[in-house]
């Protein structure tokens, strides 16, 4: 079921009326050069101010779509525009305002977390050298990680290194954050501090676009989110744009379906459809009860009847498919 | 809603909203040495690049401990005889022994893994997302790897003149050719042939630029680049083939010797400096070419 609702911009209560999107793509392919096309025709919205949950399953283009972005891989086809300028054409002006995670934390093994750190202020130009070791060591305490930061990386579990990648993206202040799979190899308690670190930046006004093939991961934080399958968005929207693509509903098993379809359309139910034994429909406001009581009342010999409330789990896995295939 | 508050409510809209991209929006850039420095720091920091410099450093304490031990000889290779005349004369014999594989086998270790090193750790796609512009990086690299084949080649020109003064007597001497000259002068013209035998090798670091830039593997682009180096020297050390002789990378690399003489000849001294001027540029240009498009997936 490929839908692809219209982007709505993000609008929560106490931020100015945002204007444009934060990331655009039209069009966005990637085809490598061995003639896989790992980024199908991509048009990205993300608004301004928004949590963007970038979502798919391994392998369904989300880190290729990302590198895009960064400009680290050039597009085949399309355009990209990043906090409204044009990528990679303005990389230099636009990618100082952008912090990335990308595809896993990358430090020198021999050096510590700091002098990790260091090196990467160091080669930003945007970047105050006077405040340099301010920025590093508050940068370290916001993800927790100042009792290692002389250690060496070599030395770190899995979870600091995510965390010491996270406070490079937070080296300086930025407008937006593009973070891929940031609670990768966090234990929950990580993962919910994570949650709560993106929370507060996303209250700052930080756009932040979160990639992750788990939705429960970032189902709490996202404002909009994007589903891509195999290359392709199968459907963005805001959250709640997204949850009515999944409206709970309602199973009647009955000998006569005719009857019982008939019903549930002078009810106002939606998407009615009759099949072998039972029909089914969108409950849409209607209350359950008072559905079943509404078939009875009508003469329908009602054997079973039940109701499916929606998650947007079910939504994600109804437009990747189930189970643990990876994308092609 | 009036249309008046429609208009002001977008205005407000847009005003806010401009307002916060301005706390950070258009950043002033810096020129500044930080990025290099801290190269310099990644490879004069890294433990084997430390090794090579020491092993290097070892090769005059060797041959001034081993003649000051025989006592003095008439025979060896270049230079052994001058050198219990005048003890800085070991730093030349020194440079002499480490310029066929020591020296270049220590900068193809830092050229080759300056950018495959930083892609196949990952931390190439960082730096690009900082960002830092690919030709800048690029420069920063290759400063940093001239600096590596100067700082040796000095290194190795310090420590000999130091040991050598150290264990033999500073008389005055002749260079190649006969007028007696100071000990001054001499550790004059050592510095000019440290600079120039640095410049040599600074076009092995062009080579290594690029393969570096063409491969994920360090260890590759570093075997690939020694190789090169090596082959260069076997051809050049067959007669017949000297029409290819004057393109080859080492083949000026033993011209230093024109700075000993007084006056200092400076045809092939001229010639050897545009030789690595001419393989800085071709190399570097085509590490250029490949880096500046190239997908960067590691």
């Amino acid at each position: 079921m490929p839908v692809a609702a219209p982007p709505q911009p993000a609008r929560s209560a106490g931020t100015p009326a945002p204007v444009g999107t934060a990331i655009s793509t039209t069009g966005l392919t990637k085809r490598f050069r061995g003639g896989q096309v790992a980024v199908d025709g991509l048009d990205l919205a993300v608004p301004w101010g928004g949590v963007y949950g970038f979502l798919g399953p391994n392998g369904s283009g989300k880190t290729t779509t990302i590198r895009m972005l960064l400009g680290l891989i050039g597009a085949t086809r399309g355009e990209i525009r990043l906090l409204g300028e044009a990528m990679p054409a303005q990389a230099t002006r636009v990618l100082s305002r952008v912090g990335a995670l990308i595809e896993g934390p990358a430090f020198h093994t021999h050096l510590s977390g700091q002098a990790n750190l260091a090196r990467l202020d160091a080669a930003d130009r945007t970047a105050d050298p006077a405040t340099a070791r301010d920025r590093i060591g508050a940068a370290l305490e916001r993800v927790g990680l100042v009792a290692a930061a002389g250690k060496r990386y070599r030395a770190y579990s899995l979870g600091m290194r995510q965390r010491l990648a996270l406070a490079a993206a937070l080296l300086q202040p930025r407008d937006l954050l593009i973070l891929d799979e940031p609670t990768n190899g966090l234990d929950p308690q990580g993962t919910r501090e994570v949650r709560a670190l993106i929370e507060e930046l996303a209250r700052d006004g930080t756009t932040v676009l979160l990639s992750s093939h788990l939705l429960s991961e970032i189902e709490q934080v996202c404002t909009h989110v994007g589903v891509m399958h195999v290359g392709r968005m199968v459907a963005q929207g805001s959250i709640a744009e997204l949850r009515s693509l999944a409206a709970p509903t309602v199973r009647v098993t009955t000998a006569e379906v005719e009857r019982a379809a008939a019903t549930c359309r002078q009810l106002g139910l939606a998407d009615v459809t009759g099949q072998g034994d039972h029909v089914t429909a969108a409950l849409g406001d209607a209350v359950p009860e008072d559905v079943c009581a509404a078939l009875v009342r009508a003469g329908v010999p009602v054997r079973g009847f039940a109701v499916a409330s929606a998650q947007l789990e079910d939504v994600f896995v109804q437009l990747t498919g189930e189970g643990f295939d990876v994308s092609g | 809603m009036s249309a008046a508050d429609l208009v002001a409510d977008g205005v407000a809209g847009v005003a806010g909203h401009a307002a916060r991209v301005a706390v950070t929006g258009r950043p002033r850039r810096r020129v500044s040495t930080r990025l290099l420095r801290s190269e310099l720091g990644l490879v004069f920091g890294r433990r084997r690049n430390q090794l090579a410099l020491v092993v290097l450093a070892g090769v005059p304490i060797l041959i001034g401990t081993a003649l000051k031990l025989s006592g003095p000889s008439t025979e060896g290779p270049a230079f052994f005889a001058r050198i219990t005349h005048n003890g800085a004369f070991l730093a030349f014999a020194s440079l002499v022994a480490v310029l066929p594989l020591f020296l270049p086998l220590a900068v193809s270790v830092v050229a080759g893994d300056a950018v495959s090193g930083e892609a196949q750790s990952g931390t190439l796609r960082y730096l690009l997302a900082v960002p830092v512009g690919r030709t800048r990086l690029l420069v920063v690299k290759y400063t940093a790897i001239v600096t590596f084949c100067l700082a040796s080649t000095v290194l190795v020109a310090a420590v000999g003149a130091a040991v050598g003064l150290l264990l033999f007597p500073a008389g005055s001497t002749t260079l190649l050719s006969a007028t007696p000259v100071s000990t001054a002068a001499v550790l004059g013209r050592l510095l000019l042939v440290a600079l120039y035998v640095g410049a040599g090798m600074a076009a092995v670091g062009a080579i290594g630029l690029l393969v570096s830039v063409l491969t994920e593997t360090p260890v590759a682009a570093m075997a690939t680049t020694a190789g090169v180096a090596v082959l260069s020297e076997v051809l050049d050390a067959i007669p017949q083939l000297h029409a290819i002789q004057p393109y080859l990378v080492s083949h000026y690399w033993l011209q230093f010797g024109d700075l000993l003489r007084d006056p200092i000849a400076t045809t092939g001294l001229m010639q050897g400096l545009a030789a690595a001027a001419a393989y800085a540029a071709i190399f570097g240009s085509l590490a250029w070419a490949r880096f500046g498009g190239k997908d960067v997936s590691g």
